[in-house]
């Protein structure tokens, strides 16, 4: 056994990334959607902060990247749920397919 | 004396006539300010023969240089040669003569004028400016003004008329950007790319780009000029359009392309303009041979004149064409006496239909009677436009053909020839025309009550009328402003 | 008075009197402008024939007694390059020269004939600023230096032309001759601008002096326009019959003639200056400018002008035997004459052999005289009669003395009876053309004899025949009748002061003022090269008088027996006909609706299938936007594997 790599890292955040998509095209309760998408930002975190460690160790730039981005998220998320909950009050739903109502 | 007031003072007369309350006040504001600008031009044309007389000698006066985009090196910068100024004339005047006949206009007046004003200001920038993408963003100012004076004060099919105008003339934008793009980014001025029109000359374009960008920029100009195959917007545009849209378009936004074409197309791509030079003198002859003979068929006043407009800018693309000093400086009097005619044609037709209520020319007949004054303008602008000698269309024509002959090729002298014979098709036409509608018998009984002109639309008549007569009878004054700057692009054109 | 200041006047007053009337005099003095542009005009004819008289007689002449070209003034008008431009300038030689005395005074004679013959019209002010207007296009065109000067003022005439043939503008007739006019000369016009273009292109000049110089010497310029060509013929030989194409328009030569009869709706006095004495005979000044470089270097265009001069000569004459319209008689009649002096132009040489020369420009100077009096009598004919036809006339002469006397000498000079105007000039063309061609000889001859019938038959039929009476046609015109009796005096005078020049201009020794090479041009008159022409005038006059001096069936009887002559004669050949079916049916019934229809359906076609096209496109692809906000994750994550495909697998 060796070390743990930054191959290893970018295995697991890969595998984050493609469970956070499955789950954003596949769900169609919009709760389960906003989850997803915090595990593709995750996965892109864990990016950022392996690639600080690994290829530019002396720079912390990733890792401010990546405080950016949980903010982002954490704001994101907010946004989400407020136009999510708006929703549900006008429609009594919250299931994608049925806000589609930008087609028009 | 600052080339910025051009565009500052359309621009201003536009923030006023947003705050204005009554009509009366839009339309006084409006007139007030397009006089200012005309007087402003008047003072920059003599401003600019004196200095010129004074010996000084730069290709472009009143030149201002500031950066706009810094990462993309495009930057304000203005200039005038004796080209620009003699379309900063034309411009000013036809605004002027065209708020003076809109004062009838009651629906949405405030909205009207402010688009007729800023149409002024995107023609005034792209004259002056001296960069490329300086230009083309004037040149965008003064299309969409455009599509909502026909859509909105239009009449008979307007929506259809304002949308294929609007569209085509966009394609055509869209062409000049993308040739523009092709020029940029195959430029190289001190290690920068660059859109600047005297550094592009100055530091030729290489053969390659030349061939390529050339037929982007022409044909892009071209559209807006109704060149041959993309004239088609001209006659339902102008049809549709309010007098003063209609004379705005034949009288200015024609003549965008045409100055386009030879500002840019020619100036900055002179190889290119070489090696096209048979395409574009075939497709001048047949626009100028095959609008004539559409115009004969045509029943409506401005359809008549849309298409005949389509013949005489051919003689614009011809001088264009055939690339010798002569017959560039006869394309430039030809958009010049083209713009006031027409403009004075449009302003002739247009005050009649408000009085009969028709342009077929079937329906009408002897307003010489009850009219006089009008109809003597409508055969003045006629009498122009079939080239009579003492009205412009004369020595700017003359211009055109003795420039096109200095072309020894037998092709170059065929569309010559076929020039010459267009002259008798529009006498034809014209003539048909006015012997109907201004002479003969009185046709129609109601007819018989209509009143002359009013002082606004006599002064707006009366205003071109004097341009064409200046250009006519004296001609010379136009060939010496002109010459320099055509001068400056043979020798680009023979610097190979 | 100097020479530029007088040629600075003499067009600048009637283009004055243009302005004064038809801005100004319309409104303020309509009933006075008539006297107002009399008075002008009697200016301008005062220093017009100062001028000329100092020309040939102080200061044309150079030492060794040869005629100069003097430019009075010159200024440039439209530079095209360094050498070519257009300048407006005069020139001073003896056939501008004679022009202008032949146009200023035609023209006075016109206006004061008008005041009388134009009483009461209600645009009375418009009729005398375009006159004006007429007289300083024709006084332009004359003076000029330069061959574009000529053609800017040949536009002019044209269209002053346009205007008073037009001028009953109500008319639907009147509108559509002056229209034909205004086209046909139109047409004619582009041969010459082309013509013109050619010529200034190889000699690098448009001044006439420059341009003959460089085309009669040999040189350069010479040899590249004579071995340049197209089609097989040498350059100078296409500009010079394009010239004259543009000549030959305005003086109304076959087959460019059909406007010319139809001008005749335009007021009378006006085809008196405009259709008869002055504008048509243009094409003959033309020739006449260009006539060294005809008559030195192109030979074969000379010959063409011969030719085409001669049959136009025939043509028209035979022409004017059957037509029944006094106006139309005239009219065939001028094209006729001027017929006669294009060929006299054609037949002669240069230099010593200018005798066709000379005798051309002495017969459009008597021309002028006697048909301006021709026609200016017939106007007074119809003030009286209220009708164009003949057969509405007849036995006037007790009616209308005075005009029934000047229009019997203008009948014979126009004829060439001896004594008379047009006997001299006749002669010297007769003798010009028996030396060089006799083809040319014998036509002209048969030519003088139709002259002689028809003008007599005319005459004739006017003034003799069956006894007149007023009231027969329309009844409230008596009246008329009774007021003005036969004329006015300001009617009178130009009549009568006409008929004295028709007879006295013929006696001038025109060969010492005017030649080809300005050199005095002896002329002889031999009584045996007379005769014969005299004779045959003598003749065919008996015969008009015999068909035509009482009421009689003998016309009928010969129109029956040569019926398909006397048909196509009458009906001017159908060469309208011919025109019409070119025009209207070829080139606008043909070739307009093509035109307008490939516009509509293919060039506009395209651009609306583009758009219909892009439309249906965008109709299909909206499908695409149903608004699901997981199908959009689907194309956004399907186009980024899509991308990183590409760049791992074909940009590595």
């Amino acid at each position: 056994m060796k070390d743990i790599g930054l191959s290893h890292f970018l295995i697991v955040s890969t595998m984050l990334f493609f469970i956070g998509v499955y789950g954003f095209l596949t769900r169609r309760n919009m709760i389960t959607m906003l989850m997803s998408i915090e595990l593709i930002l995750n996965a892109c975190n864990i990016n950022f902060i392996a690639f600080n460690k690994y290829l530019f160790p002396h720079k912390l730039d990733g890792t401010f990247f990546t405080l950016f981005n949980i903010a982002i998220a954490a704001a994101e998320a907010a946004v989400a749920i407020a136009i999510i909950i708006n929703l549900y009050r006008q429609r009594k739903s919250i299931d994608a397919e049925d806000a589609d109502s930008m087609r028009l | 004396m600052s080339l910025t007031l051009l565009v500052l003072i359309p621009f201003l007369t536009a923030l006023f006539v947003i705050f204005c309350r009554t009509n009366e006040q839009v339309k006084w504001t409006a007139f007030i300010g397009s006089v200012a600008q005309l007087g402003t031009a008047l003072f920059m044309f003599f401003d600019y023969t004196m200095l010129r007389k004074a010996g000084q000698n730069l290709q472009f006066l009143y030149e201002e240089n500031h950066v706009w985009f810094k990462s993309m090196n495009i930057n304000y910068h203005i200039g005038v040669d004796g080209i620009a100024i003699a379309m900063i004339l034309l411009t000013a005047l036809v605004v002027v003569a065209g708020v003076l006949v809109s004062w009838k206009v009651e629906h949405h007046t405030k909205e009207f004028f402010l688009l007729l004003v800023l149409l002024s200001t995107g023609a005034y920038g792209f004259f002056i400016s001296l960069d490329l993408f300086t230009m083309f963003f004037f040149l965008e100012l003064a299309v969409i003004p455009k599509f909502l004076l026909i859509g909105i004060w239009g009449s008979g099919r307007k929506e259809y008329s304002a949308m294929k105008l609007a569209l085509m003339l966009m394609g055509g934008s869209a062409l000049v950007l993308i040739g523009l793009i092709i020029v940029y980014f195959n430029s190289n001025v001190n290690g920068q790319h660059t859109y600047d029109l005297i550094a592009l000359s100055q530091n030729k374009v290489d053969w390659q780009t030349q061939l390529i960008a050339f037929p982007f920029l022409f044909a892009g100009f071209g559209v807006f000029t109704a060149m041959f195959p993309f004239h088609t917007w001209a006659p339902d545009g102008h049809s549709s359009a309010p007098t003063a849209a209609s004379m705005f378009l034949a009288g200015i936004s024609m003549k965008l392309g045409g100055y386009g074409c030879l500002r840019v197309a020619v100036y900055l791509l002179p190889d290119a303009a070489q090696h096209y030079s048979w395409i574009i003198i075939l497709l001048a002859a047949i626009a100028i041979f095959y609008g004539s003979f559409a115009t004969m068929m045509q029943k409506d006043l401005k359809y008549i004149n849309a298409y005949s407009s389509v013949s005489h800018c051919g003689f614009v693309i011809l001088g264009i064409g055939m690339l010798t000093k002569t017959a560039i400086t006869g394309a430039v009097m030809q958009m010049v006496s083209h713009g006031l005619m027409t403009a004075l044609f449009f302003a002739a037709i247009g005050m009649i239909y408000e009085r009969t209520h028709t342009r077929d020319v079937a329906k009408m007949g002897g307003l010489l009677k009850v009219i006089p004054f009008l109809s003597t303008i409508f055969i003045i602008a006629g009498l122009c436009s079939l080239g009579l000698p003492g009205l412009s269309g004369f020595a700017a024509e003359m211009t055109v053909f003795q420039g096109a002959w200095q072309r020894p090729e037998t092709y170059a002298r065929l569309a010559t020839v076929l020039g010459c014979a267009s002259i008798v098709v529009t006498a034809v036409y014209i003539l048909r025309a006015s012997g109907k509608v201004i002479m003969g018998p009185i046709t129609d009984e109601h007819h018989k009550h209509i009143t002359d002109a009013k002082w606004n639309e006599r002064l707006a008549a009366i205003l071109l009328l004097v341009a064409i007569l200046a250009i006519g009878t004296a001609p010379f004054w136009l060939t010496d402003l002109l010459n320099p700057g055509s001068q400056e692009i043979m020798n680009q054109i023979t610097a190979r | 008075m100097t020479d530029s200041l007088a040629l600075l006047l003499v067009p600048g007053l009637p283009f004055f009197g243009f302005l004064l009337l038809s801005i100004v005099g319309k409104r303020y003095f309509p009933k006075q402008s008539g006297m107002v542009g009399t008075l002008l005009m009697f200016a301008t004819c005062a220093i017009a024939v100062i001028t000329v008289y100092n020309y040939f007689f102080v200061t044309g002449k150079s030492v060794d007694g040869v005629y100069q070209h003097i430019h009075a003034y010159k200024y440039v008008w439209l530079p095209f390059t360094d050498t070519l431009s257009i300048d407006m300038g005069a020139m001073m030689d003896p056939i501008s020269m004679l022009m202008i005395v032949v146009v200023t005074f035609v023209s006075l004679m016109v206006h004061i004939y008008s005041l009388g013959y134009m009483k009461g019209e209600e645009r009375f002010a418009i009729y005398y600023s375009y006159l004006g207007l007429f007289t300083f296009s024709m006084l332009g065109l004359v003076l000029a230096t330069n061959i574009f000067q000529i053609y800017i003022f040949w536009e002019l005439v044209g269209v002053s032309s346009f205007l008073l043939i037009g001028y009953y503008f109500d008319k639907p007739s009147a509108v559509a001759a002056s229209k034909k006019a205004f086209i046909v000369t139109r047409f004619a016009d582009a041969g010459f601008l082309i013509g013109i273009l050619t010529l200034s292109y190889y000699t690098g000049t448009m001044d006439f002096d420059l341009m003959i110089q460089k085309l009669t010497m040999p040189g350069a310029e010479l040899t590249a326009i004579t071995t340049a060509g197209f089609l097989g013929i040498s350059a100078l030989t296409w500009g010079l019959l394009l010239v004259f194409m543009g000549g030959a328009g305005k003086s109304a030569m076959f087959p460019l003639h059909i406007w010319l009869p139809d001008a005749m709706e335009g007021p009378t006095p006006v085809s008196a200056l405009i259709h008869a004495a002055t504008m048509v005979v243009a094409g003959v000044y033309l020739v006449g400018r260009l006539f060294p470089i005809f008559a030195m270097s192109c030979p074969v265009a000379l010959d063409v002008v011969a030719y085409i001069g001669v049959f136009s000569s025939m043509f028209a004459a035979v022409v004017a035997c059957t037509q029944t319209d006094i106006k139309r008689v005239l009219a065939y009649s001028t094209m006729s004459q001027i017929g006669y002096m294009m060929f006299a132009l054609g037949v002669s040489g240069y230099g010593e052999n200018g005798l066709g020369f000379t005798a051309s420009f002495f017969h459009l100077f008597t021309h002028a005289m006697f048909k301006a009096l021709l026609f200016l009598g017939a106007g007074a004919v119809i003030h009286y009669v209220h009708s164009n036809d003949m057969k509405d006339m007849g036995g006037l002469r007790k009616h209308m003395p005075v005009t029934h006397i000047v229009f019997l000498i203008a009948c014979l000079a126009i004829s060439g009876f001896p004594g008379f105007a047009g006997f001299f000039s006749k002669e010297e063309i007769l003798t010009a053309a028996h030396e060089s061609n006799p083809v040319i000889y014998w036509c002209a001859l048969a030519t003088a004899g139709l002259t002689a019938f028809y003008m007599f038959r005319l005459y004739f039929s006017i003034f003799w025949g069956k006894t007149y009476h007023a009231h027969k046609k329309d009844d409230h015109h008596a009246d008329d009748h009774a007021h003005h009796g036969e004329a006015p005096w300001s009617m009178k005078i130009p009549l009568i002061i006409l008929a004295i020049l028709s007879v006295a201009s013929g006696w001038i020794s025109f060969g010492s003022f005017v030649s080809s090479d300005g050199s005095p041009m002896h002329t002889e008159f031999h009584l045996s090269a007379a005769a014969l022409p005299v004779g045959l005038a003598f003749v065919a006059i008996a015969i008009a008088l015999l068909m035509y001096g009482k009421a009689n069936t003998m016309p009928s009887r010969i129109a029956t027996t040569a019926r398909g002559l006397y048909r196509g004669a009458l009906n001017k050949f159908y060469i309208d006909e011919i025109y019409m079916f070119i025009t209207k049916r070829i080139l606008f019934g043909f070739f307009g609706p093509i035109a307008a229809w490939i516009d509509k359906n293919i060039v506009d076609g395209i651009v609306n299938f583009l758009g219909m096209a892009s439309e249906n496109i965008s109709d299909t692809l909206r499908l695409m936007q149903n608004g699901k906000v997981q199908n959009y994750a689907v194309y956004v994550f399907s186009g980024l594997l899509g991308f990183v495909i590409l760049m791992v697998f074909l940009w590595r």
